[in-house]
């Protein structure tokens, strides 16, 4: 079994895809699903870039193997519809190039979604998971921070 | 994106998977168990490792075990160190575990995958070391569960068709004072120039080191050292006198560099515990 | 003024927090074939056999580009083959391109090449590639093909060799009562922009050639193409779309050319080179490295008499862009002083290193590295308070620079506000050490910078204007967007000028050389001035228009008339006017007849009066305005383990004129972040072999969130007259002190004198042994 027919539930749809058994998760979802919002940064796991959610977590999805996947919950950038953290990233200006930006926010939105009461240590520990090549990070910590800032005064 | 292919095989069960080894093994296939999966995707995008088949073991119920029962802790090779750092069932695990790459990593990195990496530090292993853990190994010849330290010899030796399925710690070293801590060549991201993990049983102090020599290791000839009544320093010149070699000259640190910063970090840990 | 200094929010910005920004690799599409690489493993070797047996035998494969002489390459001087031939010059360099129908099959035929090498001996330094007797990286160096201003000396390692002869060196040494002198080293680096590197390229029947990169440089691509394959200009359109980062990185032409070489291969189908992160570190062009050595001599007060430098840049295997960085280095080797007497000899050196492409700074994050350390030497021999130092030789209007320009007000920015404003963020006089307890100590170190951008004296820019019928606007402009924002403040100058709304000016991102005028190279901070200045002019030529035609409508003089919030109306009674969309695309009488036409406004910008430099002295000028800066960094450094922590990072730059306060601000921050790295970590580490044993991003390691230090940024507005609302370049200069005021802190925190970088704990434990 070299290659496979697997089912992605990937951003509320069901698809269905043909894939190798060496073939990423990544690889998979922007040649196969046309999802490109997730992005190659090193295909190694070290830049963050591909970051997607699988099942409430993030994942680098160039970690993952498209097999892997079957039957799993899968969503990518393009399955945020204008939620606060897209938001906070605009206004803070939290982008430049905007390449590490879907799995930047991605990640950003997996946590604030795990850990709505995050403080500094826990955003460290999962935000050092993304490189940002472009700003210094302080607009991206005002823009995340911004959103846990919101949740925690609602509750 | 691998550039080979190969089989994927999910098995339900343990025996299933060890039949499917030794199947495809006789057939030529260079099996390989998979769990996290993470160093076969990224030794294999660039050569460094090939298989003809996988057969991925993540979701055997017996690998995802994760509770305390009676007087042990018991958990599962395939539970991720993130699942493992959250729980956080074993204080020490979780303080050296939660180092290990990145966060994100971590979410597909599992607790066998980092024991059994060929990338050499390993350093999930180091608290299972000083707490004497007892690793149960599923192969060709049944189950068998052994004391870690006989069969961690600078990596778990596992015989062909063999993996790892649990860790077995007993609860009395999981409440012991420990520290954890892990030098990089510089702030907070990197591998490690030292790992170092430490715990203390009554009088008797314990280390386990990664990033030193191209494997983790716990050796007894240079806790004897660190435990002796000499005066600190003669201590820990006796414990640097009986390092395993060879020590790491690489772009992480030179070899002095590394035996300066261990040497540092051994004295830290005897006057914390000192404290204590 | 209604738009400018605001902060308006990025033109693209939705599209990038959603996904639905493309980028080059973004517009894979199935029928294109895949081009993969096979690189060499060695940093030098003679290539002795290719065998593609193997290869050739996978499904799929198309065309295998090895072992054939094409025609050489390179900017200043054509010394590089696009793929290897004969022998491999450094670890990474192209051996052979493999274009299959995916990017598996091709990787994996690529895999199955079998290149048999021979080792030739290492050129692993730029002062070993000095050395009388080393090895020739190029044996044919005087037979290349070359621009006029570059001088490479045949039978050695030299590629350039740039002089610097202003005053009298022996009048300024009779002056100085203290010198100092030092060395200092660093290896190459990397940009490590996150979106790799990417071309496409497609040959249609009709000649026409389609190239898609992810490029700083699309209109250059487009000439060097033309140049190299003897093609038709015309027919060769480059397409840039977002480019996700670049710093310098982007603006070498290389995928292009294997892109081209691909396609031509598989008789023009459109192909695919995408670099894996290890290709884009070290086969592409990578961040120079330095060996310089500096002597500086003060009188009893701490004037600057003299300074003698020697820069040995590690150009790597071909010369490229490394000659203008050579240059670049020369033209403002002292750093922002007053020096009368200054003797600089800049040399580009060829070693069997990745080659050099511009890095964000353009070698002045490197010279200010070597200048502003040995400034603080001095400053401890003179006993002199560092800061006090550079505040009396800062650089001042009616000052001449290295290459003999004249400063005034508008061409240099205010260097002593800066120290002033840096004096006072950074709470100088607070001390620049703080004993925290007997192992912490927090401490300060400082710097400053200039830099003019020695661009081509003729490189143009352009703007297009056209309008909608609904009297909005779209901007045309060959500015790419690379994350600096550009085009967002091009549209803000716009909306200034013709007093609109900037949500009604549509910016076209997406770049092609063919409908899109050009602008030189997306570089040098030279953005926002140049394509400003064409902006503004595109914006007059649109308001005489408008003025034009609203004048016979409204039966008004000209002179009489004011454009702004959509329309046209009379000076003195606003509610006499016309709307823009009424006569933007002319307008209409009442019974049919019509008059004027579509309106298209159109700017251009050249820059004035650069010259080359005097070869033999390099009196001249090349570039038109200096920024300057000053810098602050502090740390908590442990005394026993020497390692630390960035507590604050500062940058005060005088920026002429403010355009979009947090796109300026994330600009410097973003590059003082670069910096940092640059000075506490990267680096390629090298093995006898020249090869680089750190190209994966686990291990050479950009800054990652929480390592950053605060940032403390504020702005100096001395108007630069000849810049759009008195606007200087800005994107470049938060990165370039920051790696001497890192060196700095920590010489003062350690008690030792740190001459290389990065500036890691073990280099500084090495240096304290050394001292033993």
């Amino acid at each position: 079994m070299k290659s496979h027919t697997i089912l992605l539930n990937i951003n509320g749809e069901k698809r269905s895809v043909i894939v190798r058994s060496g073939d990423t998760l990544l690889y998979v979802i922007r040649e196969k699903l046309g999802l490109t919002g997730a992005k190659p940064g090193c295909l190694n796991g070290d830049c963050g870039a591909c970051t997607v959610n699988v099942e409430g977590w993030p994942m680098k999805s160039c970690l993952m193997l498209a097999v892997e996947a079957n039957g799993k919950k899968v969503i990518t950038i393009e399955g945020l519809e204008n939620t606060p953290i897209q938001q906070a990233f605009v206004e803070n200006f939290a982008f430049q190039c905007g390449y590490c930006t879907p799995g930047f926010i991605m990640n950003c939105h997996s946590l604030i979604e795990r850990h709505p009461d995050a403080e500094n240590p826990l955003i460290k520990e999962w935000l050092e998971s993304n490189i940002c090549r472009c700003t210094g990070y302080a607009e991206i910590e005002k823009a995340v921070k911004s959103v846990l800032r919101k949740n925690q005064s609602r509750e | 994106m691998l550039p080979f292919d190969f089989d994927y095989f999910k098995p339900a069960t343990l025996k299933e998977a060890v039949d499917l080894y030794r199947d495809l093994d006789q057939r030529g296939k260079k099996p390989m168990f998979f769990s996290g999966g993470t160093e076969l995707i990224t030794l294999g995008r660039i050569a460094l490792a090939y298989t003809e088949a996988v057969i991925n073991i993540k979701d055997l119920p017996e690998c995802k075990v994760m509770h305390v029962s009676n007087d042990q802790l018991l958990l599962g090779s395939t539970l991720t160190l993130t699942k493992i750092e959250e729980a956080n069932l074993f204080p020490l695990l979780t303080k050296i575990a939660s180092e290990v790459a990145d966060h994100t990593a971590r979410g597909k990195i599992t607790l066998g995958g980092n024991i059994c990496a060929r990338i050499f530090y390993r350093e999930a292993v180091l608290p299972f070391l000083l707490a004497d853990s007892k690793v149960l190994i599923v192969g060709p010849e049944g189950k068998k569960m052994v004391p870690i330290n006989e069969v961690f010899k600078e990596q778990l030796q596992l015989k062909k068709g063999e993996f790892l399925v649990q860790v077995a710690t007993e609860t009395r070293f999981i409440g012991a004072p420990f520290i954890g801590i892990k030098r990089r060549q510089q702030w907070d991201t990197g591998y490690p120039l030292i790992t170092i993990a430490a715990l203390k049983l009554g009088r008797e102090l314990r280390v386990a080191i990664s990033g030193l020599c191209p494997f983790p290791f716990r050796s007894k000839e240079l806790e004897a050292s660190l435990n002796s009544d000499k005066p600190v320093v003669s201590r820990i010149d006796e414990a640097l006198s009986k390092l395993p070699t060879p020590i790491l000259e690489d772009v992480e640190g030179s070899a002095n560099y590394r035996l300066f910063v261990l040497r540092n970090l051994l004295s830290d840990i005897i006057s914390a515990f000192g404290k204590s | 003024m209604e738009v400018i200094g605001k902060s308006v929010i990025r033109k693209e910005a939705l599209d990038k927090v959603t996904g639905r920004a493309r980028y080059t690799h973004d517009y894979h599409t199935v029928p294109m074939l895949s081009a993969k690489m096979v690189i060499s493993p060695y940093g030098h070797a003679k290539i002795v056999k290719i065998d593609t047996t193997e290869a050739w035998k996978i499904d799929g494969v198309r065309a295998i580009l090895a072992g054939k002489e094409y025609p050489l390459t390179g900017e200043a001087i054509r010394d590089r083959p696009p793929i290897a031939f004969d022998k491999v010059r450094y670890h990474g360099e192209t051996v052979a391109l493999v274009v299959a129908d995916t990017p598996v099959q091709a990787k994996m035929a690529a895999d199955l090449i079998k290149v048999q090498y021979e080792l030739l001996p290492v050129v692993n330094s730029p002062s070993q590639a000095f050395e009388k007797r080393a090895p020739l990286v190029h044996e044919n160096l005087g037979k290349y093909k070359k621009e006029e201003d570059s001088h490479p000396v045949p039978d050695t390692n030299i590629a350039t060799h740039i002089k610097i002869r202003k005053g009298n060196l022996d009048r300024g040494w009779a002056e100085a009562e203290t010198v100092v002198e030092a060395n200092y080293s660093f290896s190459p680096s990397d940009h490590a922009a996150m979106e790799t590197r990417c071309a496409t390229a497609e040959i249609l029947p009709d000649g026409n050639i389609i190239i898609t990169t992810s490029s700083q440089a699309p209109f250059m691509a487009k000439r060097l193409i033309a140049d190299y394959f003897d093609e038709d200009m015309g027919k060769i359109i480059v397409h840039t779309p977002l480019v996700g980062g670049a710093y310098g990185g982007k603006a070498a032409v290389q995928l292009e050319v294997l892109a081209y070489l691909a396609s031509k291969a598989v008789g023009g189908k459109k192909v695919e080179v995408f670099n894996t992160r290890e290709e884009d570190m070290i086969t592409s062009p990578c961040h120079i490295g330095l060996d310089a050595k500096v002597k500086i001599g003060a009188d009893y007060s701490g004037k600057i008499k003299a300074m003698e430098i020697r820069f040995l840049w590690d150009g790597g295997a071909y010369s490229d862009k490394a000659i203008d960085l050579t240059r670049a280095g020369a033209v403002d080797c002292t750093g922002p002083y007053n020096v009368p007497n200054v003797w600089c000899d800049s040399y580009c050196m060829y070693t069997n290193h990745p080659y050099a492409a511009p890095f964000r700074g353009f070698s002045h994050s490197e010279l200010s590295f070597v200048i502003e350390r040995t400034l603080d030497l001095l400053a401890q021999k003179l006993k002199m308070d560092p800061l006090e130092l550079r505040y009396l030789n800062a650089i001042k209007p009616g000052n001449t620079t290295p290459t003999r320009v004249r400063l005034n007000k508008s061409n240099v920015g205010n260097l002593q506000k800066c120290i002033e404003r840096v004096r006072d963020l950074m709470k100088w006089d607070e001390g620049s050490l703080k004993e925290i307890n007997e192992r912490t100590v927090r401490v300060k170190g400082v710097s400053c910078s200039w830099k003019t951008s020695t661009i081509d004296p003729n490189a143009p820019s352009g703007v297009i204007l056209t309008f909608n019928r609904d009297g909005s606007i779209n901007l045309f402009s060959g500015v790419i967007e690379i994350g600096t924002g550009t085009k967002t403040i091009l549209a803000q100058l716009l909306a200034e000028r013709l007093k609109m709304d900037v949500d009604k000016i549509h910016v076209r991102m997406e770049v092609d050389t063919q409908t899109t005028p050009e602008h030189w190279k997306t570089v040098a901070s030279r953005g926002t001035f140049m394509a400003g200045r064409a902006l503004l002019e595109a914006a007059e030529d649109v308001i005489r228009q408008l003025k034009d035609i609203a004048s016979t409508v409204l039966r008004a003089p000209i002179e009489d008339l004011v454009v702004a919030k959509g329309r046209v109306y009379l000076r003195d009674d606003p509610t006499i006017g016309i709307d823009i969309k009424d006569i933007c695309y002319g307008y209409q009488y009442p019974n049919g007849n019509s008059i004027g036409g579509q309106i298209i406004g159109r700017g251009s910008y050249i820059l004035r009066h650069l010259t080359h430099m005097d070869p033999e002295t390099g009196a001249g000028k090349p570039g038109p305005e200096w920024t300057v800066a000053a810098y602050g960094v502090e740390i908590e450094f442990d005394k026993r383990d020497f390692t630390y922590r960035l507590l604050k990072a500062c940058t005060v730059v005088d920026i002429g004129r403010v355009l979009n306060e947090k796109a300026a601000l994330g600009q410097v921050m973003g590059a003082m972040s670069m910096g940092i790295a640059f000075a506490g970590r990267e680096t390629f580490y090298f093995d006898e072999l020249g090869r680089v044993l750190n190209p994966q991003l686990r291990t050479y390691r950009p800054l990652r969130y929480g390592e950053n230090p605060e940032y403390l940024v504020e702005f100096v507005e001395t108007p630069q007259l000849d810049g759009p609302y008195g606007a200087r370049g800005v994107g470049e200069h938060g990165l370039m002190g920051m790696p001497a005021a890192l060196g700095n802190a920590l010489s003062i925190a350690a008690n030792v004198s740190l001459h290389h970088l990065p500036l890691i704990p073990e280099l500084i434990w090495k240096t304290k042994e050394a001292q033993k």
